[in-house]
């Protein structure tokens, strides 16, 4: 055992430390009052190498591994999570077509994202959202194309997309009815809501996409007709650990906040009230990294990471909420202004809890693997 | 990166799991109902270098890792907490100061008997009127030529009944505050060191502690444990190492209780169907694995880190020594909580082991630093730096 990084996991994650500080973390709030990330933040990103994190250099990722691009998420996450959210549903999108696409569809949608273009998932539907096998989009062979009809709902930067990875039924009821297929921008029959208002995350475009009578051709399919829902999973599965990566990001900077003000005010940091939920907070941290490190260093190694991916996504989503909980109560009113990050954080961090699997169907996945029912 | 366990650390992992399975659990009701100083365990964990995981080959030890130990120590936890801490003072409070600050000659008199676990040790740091607060401490040592008179008691000291060496901290200049207090190696059998019977306690019941008592104890200044004045580094510097044995004392106790409770839901029918089907106790299941396996993270850094403490120099771990110490005991009785609650009346009854867990898992809160010590240190360390 040794939890110790390799160097090159140090050199990527300084990189991703040097560009939250830089780029983002004085720009978040801009940011957000304009409710957009700027895409030039996404092409510096993807010079950088973090939007296809997970691809292989052929097809221009950087190949960085999982152990890496979870510690990049948690500091771009940092510096601004809508930015992050962004980040981990594009490199997501990268590594599942990577991975289940043919060499066409790889070699046509890689580079995109690895070059800075947003992919995005469409799985939720307004009645399916932690019951993916409840959806109800279709997907109807005519010839060799498809006709797709359904609407899909919580969609990240759906409106900014080069490709949508959908999920529609092309047989009965149930998992094995569902396929997946890629929606290039530009398609016919898509028309895409205004971004919703949020809570949180007001950077990011979150959108309500109709599809009707949308005909996609026979090579839109990706993987096989019947094979959408194990992809679902894998991308929900590797998807949990950029999520858990994305709120302990979060909860670092409300602890980097809440410290920083302690070492302002050394009147309130000699209290042990502050004290020690600085402590609890530190403690959270730490343990919701590890379990982070341990589901990705698995995902890295090909080996079932999905009991771990889903402890570590509670316990970091779980942890961050409360770490930043307590980082407003250590700093009291002064964290409530908009001029301190932390009610910002707060309200970013707590769809941490309900996206990519809300944490009562993380906990379905732990107690299906430890009661081995 | 590296969370996989190594050849050694498995193949010491199963080691003690067998013996912990095969010797320890089943006569762990019985220690625990009848407060029986477990000897024989004591015995065999000597031979099979489980009293001095952490210390070299040459002088007695086994040779192996602050991970071995770790992993070692909730084994035996697992199948019984008191046969578990008795093993962790010998390793982490006794053997291991020994190891750091001893002269030659002390371990080469000292350490290789207790490493072999042909002799046993304990700690003599708390007493009746100062726990948490360690360098407020009465008992004094005076110089008297070549000699030191050491008197004073010291509480709650585990092992204390039986042991035959103590690590004793003592106040040598009250001007100087923590830097007036030493430490001395005494042994037990000396005129003037008595230790009391048992302290009658809610745990840990086959882990005895007791007071001891030192009057005009004489001891040569050749069994000074460092310099003069270092007593209080000592005992924080092997506090440190004490809290990971503690902590995966801790993990053992979760661990214990979580399966005995996962087996239950999987046999008790309610409503119709095995508990384990409710999502009540899924849920709570879910929570009890992963505030486990999160715990025992923490605790496998914290015992890397002072495996790498060896080599890397400067590299510290209080306060992942620390955090591992709050979150692996606060996790232990969490669980144990939850798992009686699982079990229902069944848990309360004597019959089963559940409420042994319950009552042993509180002390894991409690000693080589309460959880309010484990957080003050955990927020020295990050508004220092």
């Amino acid at each position: 055992m040794d939890l110790s990084l390799a160097p090159a996991q140090e050199a990527t994650r300084s990189a991703a430390r040097a560009f939250a500080d830089h780029e983002l973390a004085p720009r978040a709030a801009e940011f957000e009052r304009d409710e957009r990330v700027p895409q030039a933040i996404y092409q510096k990103l993807a010079e950088c190498g973090f939007m296809a994190m997970n691809a292989p250099e052929e097809l221009g990722g950087s190949a960085s591994g999982v152990v890496a691009y979870a510690l990049s998420m948690m500091e771009i996450a940092r510096g601004c999570a809508a930015t992050a959210v962004t980040m981990a549903v594009t490199n997501m999108v990268g590594e599942v077509i990577a991975r289940f696409g043919d060499d066409a569809q790889r070699r046509r949608f890689c580079p995109l994202l690895a070059g800075g273009r947003h992919g995005a998932f469409a799985l939720s539907e307004v009645d399916a959202g932690s019951d993916p096998g409840g959806m109800r989009t279709r997907a109807v062979r005519d010839g060799d194309d498809w006709i797709l009809d359904g609407t899909k709902q919580w969609i990240s930067h759906g409106d900014s997309s080069a490709v949508l990875v959908v999920w529609a039924r092309t047989g009965g009821e149930g998992p094995k009815g569902l396929s997946c297929f890629l929606v290039p921008e530009g398609t016919p029959g898509l028309e895409i809501d205004k971004h919703e208002d949020k809570m949180g995350l007001r950077a990011s475009h979150t959108c309500a996409l109709a599809f009707s009578d949308m005909r996609l051709p026979g090579d839109a399919l990706l993987g096989e007709v019947g094979g959408g829902f194990p992809i679902a999973m894998m991308a929900l599965d590797g998807g949990r650990i950029g999520i858990a990566s994305q709120a302990l990001g979060i909860g670092q900077a409300a602890h980097d906040a809440a410290l920083a003000y302690l070492k302002a005010h050394p009147e309130r940091a000699a209290e042990q009230d502050a004290q020690f939920l600085l402590a609890d907070m530190r403690a959270q941290l730490d343990t919701g990294r590890l379990l982070v490190l341990r589901a990705a260093l698995l995902k890295e190694r090909h080996q079932p990471f999905s009991r771990e991916a889903s402890m570590a996504k509670l316990h970091a989503t779980e942890g961050a909420f409360r770490v930043t909980q307590m980082a407003l109560s250590l700093v009291g009113a002064e964290a409530e202004s908009a001029a301190m990050p932390l009610e910002r954080h707060m309200r970013d961090v707590r769809v941490t809890r309900i996206y990519e699997g809300t944490s009562e169907v993380q906990r379905i996945v732990i107690a299906r693997h430890t009661l081995g029912a | 990166m590296e969370f996989e366990l190594n050849e050694e650390e498995q193949m010491v992992q199963q080691m003690a799991r067998d013996f912990a399975q095969r010797e320890v659990a089943p006569v762990a009701r019985e220690l625990d109902r009848e407060a029986r100083w477990p000897k024989e365990l004591i015995a065999r964990m000597g031979e099979l270098g489980l009293m001095g995981v952490a210390v070299p080959d040459e002088l007695g030890g086994a040779g192996m890792t602050n991970v071995c130990y770790a992993l070692a120590m909730e084994e035996i936890s697992a199948a019984c907490a008191s046969t578990g801490v008795i093993m962790s003072v010998n390793n982490s409070l006794v053997c291991d100061p020994l190891l750091k600050f001893g002269s030659d000659e002390q371990k080469a008199t000292y350490l290789k008997p207790l490493a072999a676990g042909e002799k046993l040790g304990c700690f003599g740091l708390t007493e009746p009127s100062s726990g948490s607060d360690a360098s407020n401490m009465l008992t004094v040592a005076t110089k008297d030529g070549d000699e030191w008179v050491i008197n004073g008691s010291k509480n709650w000291i585990t092992n204390g009944p039986h042991a035959d060496v103590m690590i004793v901290f003592t106040c040598t200049d009250r001007s100087q505050g923590a830097r007036g207090t030493t430490a001395f190696i005494v042994e037990t059998g000396t005129p003037g060191y008595r230790s009391e019977a048992p302290d009658e306690k809610m745990g840990i019941h086959a882990a005895h502690s007791s007071t001891i008592f030192f009057e005009d104890c004489r001891i040569p200044d050749s069994q000074r444990l460092g310099e003069v004045g270092q007593g209080f580094k000592i005992a924080m510097a092997t506090l440190d190492g004490g809290r990971i044995g503690i902590a995966s004392q801790a993990l053992g106790i979760a661990r214990a209780a979580l399966e005995k409770a996962i087996d239950y839901s999987k046999e008790r029918k309610a409503f119709g169907k095995p508990i384990a089907k409710l999502q009540a106790i899924q849920f709570k299941i879910a929570d009890m694995a992963m505030e486990l396996d999160a715990a025992r993270l923490l605790v496998w850094r914290a015992a890397s880190m002072k495996d790498r403490a060896l080599t890397e120099k400067g590299l510290r771990h209080s306060e992942e020594s620390a955090m591992a110490k709050l979150f692996a005991s606060e996790t232990a009785t969490r669980v144990a909580h939850q798992a009686m609650q699982i079990f229902g009346g069944y848990g309360y009854s004597q019959e089963y082991d559940l409420e042994r867990h319950y009552r042993d898992a509180r002390i894991t809160e409690i000693y080589e630093g309460t959880s309010e010590i484990m957080r003050i240190v955990i927020a020295a360390n990050a508004l220092k730096g």
